[in-house]
């Protein structure tokens, strides 16, 4: 990508499969059938026709022993107890926050689960309640951990401990909740001078990494240093770190920090970060990140 | 566009990245996403192209009639622009919800091709003051990720470049009326000459500083984006090009979107931005164009749509 503009045509379109052996799995299409009703059962994505299991979303089967399931391919977050989620606050309500985290419904954040900046306790007043929007206000970004799950389905959060609570400044991708690969970490600060928050409801989070600020500082001062322009080798290697999420998403690869670190790693080899929105390079990217998981993996 | 919410860190990060001259992906304030593009998609229209930049979504025919040309310009065609948001593009566009949109864009595009330096309606005459052709250009936004007006500009020419326009075999004066007899072979046809035809640039403030191709992000950071139409540099859309030293791309219409405001240093600026845009793009459209008229040629063309 030498000029400003580039326009491919349909017939030079990139096909970003990556996998090593040329057979896809097979998909099932809403309506297909499956199998005959005889010796399987229905579980999750399936339903009972005239006798027989049918596919009700599009993705891939799986089968344990007599149960039959369909994953989706794409589909909202569906959250569990203990995972990490980033979450952007769309509401402030009467003793609680309604988050947005991409799932079927806008999740939930307590006044009482939340820990005030400097670790301070919190007095259940009235004022307090009116603060509200002093702490968190609409569009605010958050790390947050799933407290627990209502019987709708919508999320509780809770963001009692230090790692979690607002975000400052950086730069958020959405991408696929399949795609994140479950860890026990989910944040990481990466060699390359970047801490990222992986959220297991598909949002991605990066930052340059927090000089170690001490947070009982005076509170005037942490916001002076939010609003401090970030040094342009930083936002070069998010942007770069963007790009690389992004080709790996496009190809349907897991994200992980392992995955991302390789990817960037790979990505060095293109001098100039915009290079890496063109689809020939984002699958060579892609490509070359597959090869060194799959070695990986063989050792 | 639809609001996005972004938080006000996040609004700081784009702002100080549009001063920086380097955006969140890497890219300049002058340098747009890629784009693929395929032409002759729709087998019974005149001419036909697709456009895909991001997640933006156009897809563009060209109708050709017979009509009476304008009693004040009798020697020259028309041009006639409908635009058509799909609900299936957001569902904000359901029902009439999408039509101050659709005619903002049309308005936008008809002001830009009413110069003769724009795009050359004479060529669509066939008897000066009794018939011309009319063409009716119909854009269908299929999915919207932002851009809009620099997507079906692009689209549109693209399209027009691929128009064809049947030979006029013999024509019969009875009386006062006109009767044609048009060529039944489908590859005895003229080619629209659409090299000059304008381009629309969205120019987005952010800050002091103007971004073309503006992400979802960037656009909710700024109150105010200027639209310019810029016309087209015919050399870039031929082989064997003549070049005009003294050719310029003009600016042929500006239009303003949003509440904000701008400073005439900013505006002037904003306009010499797009400008070289403009002419970047016109390039890069060129090349894409020619190149598949290239790939025709050789050999039968496989259509490929939206699937692959």
């Amino acid at each position: 990508m030498s000029g400003h503009v580039t326009i491919r045509l349909a017939s030079e379109r990139v096909n970003h499969c990556v996998a090593s052996s040329n057979e896809l799995p097979r998909f099932y299409t809403p309506g297909e059938v499956i199998s005959g009703m005889q010796d399987f059962m229905r579980g999750h994505g399936t339903y009972v026709e005239d006798d027989c299991i049918k596919s009700s979303v599009a993705g891939v089967m799986q089968k344990v022993n007599k149960l039959i399931c369909v994953r989706p391919l794409k589909s909202r977050y569906v959250g569990e107890i203990g995972d990490v989620v980033v979450g952007r606050v769309l509401e402030v309500q009467q003793k609680r926050w309604k988050v947005e985290t991409n799932s079927r419904l806008d999740s939930i954040l307590q006044l009482s689960s939340v820990n005030l900046p400097g670790g301070e306790l919190r007095r259940r007043s009235a004022e307090d309640e009116q603060m509200m929007r002093k702490h968190l206000q609409e569009g605010d970004l958050i790390s947050a951990e799933v407290q627990s799950v209502f019987s709708d389905g919508s999320l509780s959060l809770h963001t009692r401990s230090l790692k979690y609570g607002k975000l400052s400044q950086g730069v958020l991708m959405k991408v696929f909740p399949s795609l994140i690969k479950r860890r026990k970490n989910h944040f990481h600060n990466l060699p390359c001078g970047i801490a990222i928050i992986i959220g297991n409801n598909g949002f991605i989070w990066m930052s340059p990494q927090q000089q170690n600020i001490v947070i009982e500082e005076n509170k005037d001062e942490i916001e002076n240093y939010e609003l401090q322009p970030i040094s342009k080798s930083d936002r070069e290697i998010m942007a770069r770190l963007k790009n690389c999420i992004a080709a790996l998403v496009a190809s349907k690869m897991m994200l992980d920090d392992s995955s991302i670190m390789f990817a960037y790693e790979e990505s060095l080899r293109y001098d100039d970060v915009k290079e890496l929105l063109d689809p020939e390079v984002m699958l060579d990217i892609a490509f070359l990140t597959q090869h060194r998981l799959n070695s990986i993996m063989e050792e | 566009m639809a609001g996005l919410l972004l938080s006000p860190t996040e609004k700081i990060y784009i702002l100080h990245g549009v001063q920086d001259d380097y955006r969140s992906d890497g890219r300049t304030n002058i340098d747009y996403r890629p784009m693929e593009l395929e032409t002759d998609v729709v087998s019974h229209a005149s001419g036909s192209a697709r456009l895909r930049l991001a997640n933006t979504d156009i897809l563009v025919g060209v109708k050709t009639e017979i009509d009476v040309p304008k009693p004040d310009n009798p020697g020259l065609g028309k041009i006639d622009f409908f635009v058509d948001c799909s609900a299936n593009a957001t569902p904000e566009f359901e029902g009439r919800g999408g039509e101050q949109l659709a005619n903002n864009i049309s308005n936008m595009l008809q002001r830009a091709y009413n110069s003769s330096q724009a795009f050359d309606l004479k060529q669509l005459c066939i008897l000066e003051g009794k018939q011309c052709w009319k063409l009716y250009v119909d854009i269908l936004i299929l999915e919207c990720g932002g851009n809009l007006c620099d997507a079906v500009s692009l689209a549109v020419k693209a399209a027009l470049f691929n128009t064809r326009i049947p030979f006029v075999k013999a024509a019969l004066m009875d009386g006062g009326s006109v009767d044609f007899q048009l060529s039944d072979d489908p590859y005895d046809c003229k080619l629209l000459e659409a090299g000059t035809a304008p381009l629309l640039v969205t120019l987005c403030k952010i800050g002091d500083k103007c971004v073309v191709d503006p992400s979802a992000e960037e656009e909710s950071c700024s109150v105010i984006s200027l639209i310019v139409g810029i016309t087209g540099n015919p050399k870039y859309y031929s082989k064997d090009a003549i070049e005009t030293p003294n050719f310029k791309c003009k600016c042929s219409t500006i239009g303003m979107n949003g509440p904000g405001s701008v400073a005439p240093e900013t505006f002037k600026n904003a306009i010499n931005q797009g400008i070289i845009a403009a002419n970047s793009l016109d390039e890069a459209l060129g090349r894409a164009l020619l190149r598949e008229r290239q790939e025709c040629n050789n050999f039968k063309k496989n259509s490929y749509g939206f699937l692959k």
